[in-house]
């Protein structure tokens, strides 16, 4: 299950769609906002998605991850707009039978995540000005 | 001069290709979407450069930016058809 949305996750339920009886194992990474950056303070970010690719990008993260290991079931959720510090702005879940599965398959969902879906980041300052977060050294 | 030459061709088409601009590159630009006068089926290089020529403060940041074609990120040398959904994707940053 893959979803952009607008309001705060319920990472608890999310945790529990993704839990099935042949699974011993659940991950569960939640992506927060953060108050510092190196030495720049943030009062809130504002995300902002290209929603129709970033969408077809996590559906390509999930099946991927099913495809590299015995998923029972992966949910990733990624909030868009206005979040304060402190709130959940990504969670991924997922169920294997083992743990070892279970924490690589998550890790690989949220990096990829992170690497390839179109989704950015404005940090807002105390001051009132805001950046774009876009680090990535070079397109590839 | 033969690239240059090429660009001048383009700028005479009588084609406009939509290009959608998010976060920094939409900001630069004052609105989400650039209207690129262009020959039908310009490769994304072409359309790279014609984008940095037209909207100059969008040039550094094209630079590190990726351009998705149909929601796929597209290398330079694809060809973008009549209808074909274009976007700049400056780098990522979600999570």
């Amino acid at each position: 299950m893959i979803r952009l949305t607008h309001d705060p996750i319920d990472y608890h339920a999310l945790t529990e769609a993704v839990r099935a009886p042949h699974c011993g194992a659940v991950a569960l990474f939640l992506g927060t906002v953060r108050d510092l950056t190196g030495q720049h303070v943030t009062v809130c970010l504002d995300y902002e998605a290209y929603g129709p690719m970033a969408e077809k990008k996590l559906a390509e993260i999930e099946a991927e991850v099913r495809r590299r290991w015995p998923v029972g079931d992966v949910a990733m959720v990624h909030r868009l707009g206005r979040l304060a510090v402190g709130e959940v702005s990504v969670a991924v879940a997922v169920s294997c039978p083992h743990r070892a599965e279970a924490f690589d398959a998550c890790r690989f969902a949220v990096d990829t995540l992170k690497e390839l879906v179109p989704i950015w980041k404005r940090e807002n300052a105390p001051d009132g000005t805001g950046e774009w977060v876009h680090q990535s050294a070079k397109p590839g | 001069m033969r690239f240059k030459a090429e660009q001048e061709n383009f700028t005479r088409g009588q084609f406009h290709i939509r290009v959608l601009l998010f976060a920094r590159a939409r900001e630069l630009h004052g609105d989400q979407f650039a209207w690129v006068p262009i020959a039908s089926r310009p490769t994304v290089a072409q359309l790279r450069a014609l984008l940095a020529e037209q909207i100059p403060a969008l040039d550094s940041l094209l630079q590190v930016s990726r351009i998705a074609v149909n929601q796929d990120f597209a290398d330079d040398a694809q060809v973008i058809k009549s209808g074909d959904e274009v976007a700049v994707i400056p780098p990522v940053s979600g999570g």
